[in-house]
């Protein structure tokens, strides 16, 4: 006779629980975990198509002297820099003007600022390159409003290619983040504010001593998100600032270069793994900071 | 004094909160009128509705069979959104309802997928395909979208909601766990579901990445490849793209008007 078993012994085997969760396990073990473990075998690999050996850190020494890699690293980090901290402001501000008790229209433009979270990523970049083409809308209205005397070539441009594709990438994700914020607001004790209110403390105050506090666990989740979501822009450049089938270098991100290394030049698949594991590291990193961050202040 | 000042903030509130929304929309209404426009006159900025929506749809319908891809893009994010909900939705409530250490376990790691790029899965995941002479199919589309962690982890959080006491009822009418899952779990959460449908549907609808990497037969090709091929040429012809955007934009718009609260409370469904 075996012993009596225990609840936890009971419970590892309970038929049920392994039933119910084994599907999705055996999925995503197959088609997630997997291809993480594959993708840093293969990095300390290198050569043609199949033809690979084995190079250990090979890859990440070839990363230090390589131009291109250098360069749409510097992309990527600028949009990140530049975009996420204007993109989480301003869906801060959208989101505590909704929050005002005595707003009218609050549904409708709750609902217009929201609605470009439905639109796919690359039906929105079409219309922003046919908005900022050459002889587009954009320079039309600039140059009918009289603030500029020449077309300014914003797909083309070093700097204003960047700022389409910031501009861009704002107008998709500001209200979605705008959300997250709302929803948390209406969620913080009316009578928080009624006091503060009554104590003859300014909105801005208020504002900066109560609900950035409060939505703390919120700014980290979003700031996380949209850190991870940044540093994968694929859809946007590819669309956008992408004649034929060239690339830009001028807004080329980390995937544009994997995808580029896999599938337009001769595939060196190891060299793109080692890449894609740059973007797990900067994933991994700045996540751990803003954990870090948002823990060390309270 | 003050009343003034109250005035000229909740001014500026909506002038702010007016410029936001007018931007948000324009793109929508450019997008609309542009499709009725031929190209030369998308380009010149021409801001009233034309007569070329029929040519345009024609000059679309020439270079790809409208419907053909309609119906590819709808069969991935339909049978990826079924099988998602089927396969994430019992794992969630396996999760949540027969908690252990050792699955506990699992599910801490399944969560750590969450915070890994798909550019690090892409190339593996391609030569995954491969092996399984999957590739150039639309399975291999659908097949990652069903490995859902996101999903499952969305689940999880709504099951905390499913009260106990139905399904302890259940039981001691004599019904077995699936059958506790099927009758009793399922209906009472459908509007999870539901949520949860709009999200898959959504992100496989507008995937692009993948299918680029994946479909290579034209007739196997979605939305977004199509759309994407005919931004990219070298002479685009506006008047044709924004037709293609909007019939791409269409079917997500119609559902996020019929469900916006389902929508929004499953994007919210993470954070709770």
């Amino acid at each position: 006779m075996a012993p009596k078993p225990t609840t936890s012994y009971r419970r590892f085997f309970d038929v049920n629980g392994w039933l119910f969760v084994s599907i999705a396990l055996g999925l995503i073990g197959v088609f997630m975990a997997y291809p993480i473990v594959k993708s840093l075998w293969m990095s300390l690999h290198a050569g043609q198509g199949t033809v690979v050996e084995f190079v250990g850190t090979g890859n990440i020494v070839r990363l230090a002297s390589d131009p291109v890699f250098l360069k749409a690293l510097q992309n990527t980090c600028i949009f990140l820099v530049i975009q996420v901290p204007i993109m989480l402001l301003l869906a801060l501000v959208m989101a505590s003007c909704l929050n005002m008790p005595n707003l009218r229209f609050r549904g409708l433009l709750r609902t217009a600022v929201f609605l470009p979270c439905v639109t796919s990523l690359v039906a929105y970049s079409v219309v922003f390159k046919s908005m900022f083409s050459y002889d587009g809308l954009v320079n039309h209205a600039l140059a009918w409003l009289g603030l500029i005397a020449e077309p300014i070539p914003w797909l083309n441009d070093p700097f204003w290619s960047k700022v389409v594709i910031i501009i861009a990438i704002t107008w998709r994700w500001t209200g979605y983040n705008m959300i997250f914020y709302l929803a948390a607001m209406q969620n913080i004790d009316k009578s928080i504010y009624e006091a503060a209110r009554i104590d003859g403390i300014s909105a801005y105050r208020r504002f900066v001593s109560i609900t950035i506090p409060n939505l703390k666990p919120v700014i980290l989740f979003t700031t996380v998100t949209s850190t991870i979501g940044t540093l994968q822009l694929f859809d946007e450049p590819m669309n956008i600032t992408t004649v034929g089938t060239v690339f830009s270098d001028n807004t080329l991100t980390l995937s544009m270069y994997i995808y580029n290394l896999s599938f337009k030049f001769v595939p060196n698949f190891g060299y793109a793994a080692t890449v894609s594991y740059v973007i797990v590291l900067l994933v991994a990193a700045l996540a751990a900071i803003q954990f870090y961050a948002a823990r060390e202040r309270n | 004094m003050t009343n003034w000042a109250e005035k000229f903030r909740m001014a500026s509130v909506y002038l702010f909160l007016g410029v936001m929304a007018f931007v948000s929309i324009f793109p929508f209404a450019w997008m609309v009128i542009s499709s009725t426009n031929a190209s030369v006159d998308v380009t010149k900025g021409k801001f009233t509705f034309g007569s070329a929506l029929l040519e345009n749809f024609e000059k679309l319908n020439k270079s790809f069979d409208v419907a053909q891809v309609f119906w590819n893009s709808g069969k991935i994010a339909i049978i990826g959104g079924f099988f998602t909900l089927l396969v994430s939705s019992m794992a969630g409530y396996g999760f949540e309802v027969f908690s252990s250490k050792a699955r506990e376990r699992l599910y801490n790691g399944l969560l750590l997928t969450l915070m890994v790029p798909f550019a690090a899965l892409m190339i593996p995941l391609f030569i995954l395909m491969a092996q399984f002479d999957l590739l150039d199919t639309h399975l291999a589309v659908i097949l990652p979208v069903v490995a859902s962690a996101y999903i499952v982890f969305y689940f999880r959080q709504s099951t905390k909601a499913f009260p106990p006491e139905l399904r302890e009822a259940a039981r001691l009418d004599g019904l077995k766990e699936w059958q506790i899952f099927l009758f009793v779990y399922v209906p009472v959460m459908r509007s999870t579901y539901a949520a949860a449908f709009i999200i898959v549907f959504m992100a496989a609808w507008n995937n692009f990445l993948w299918p680029l990497i994946v479909l290579q037969s034209p007739e196997l090709k979605t939305i977004t490849l199509v759309l994407s091929s005919l931004g990219s040429a070298y002479f685009p012809d506006f008047g044709v793209i924004m037709l293609a955007a909007m019939l791409a934009t269409l079917p997500t718009l119609v559902v996020f008007f019929a469900m916006q609260r389902q929508f929004v409370q499953g994007m919210l469904g993470s954070v709770k």
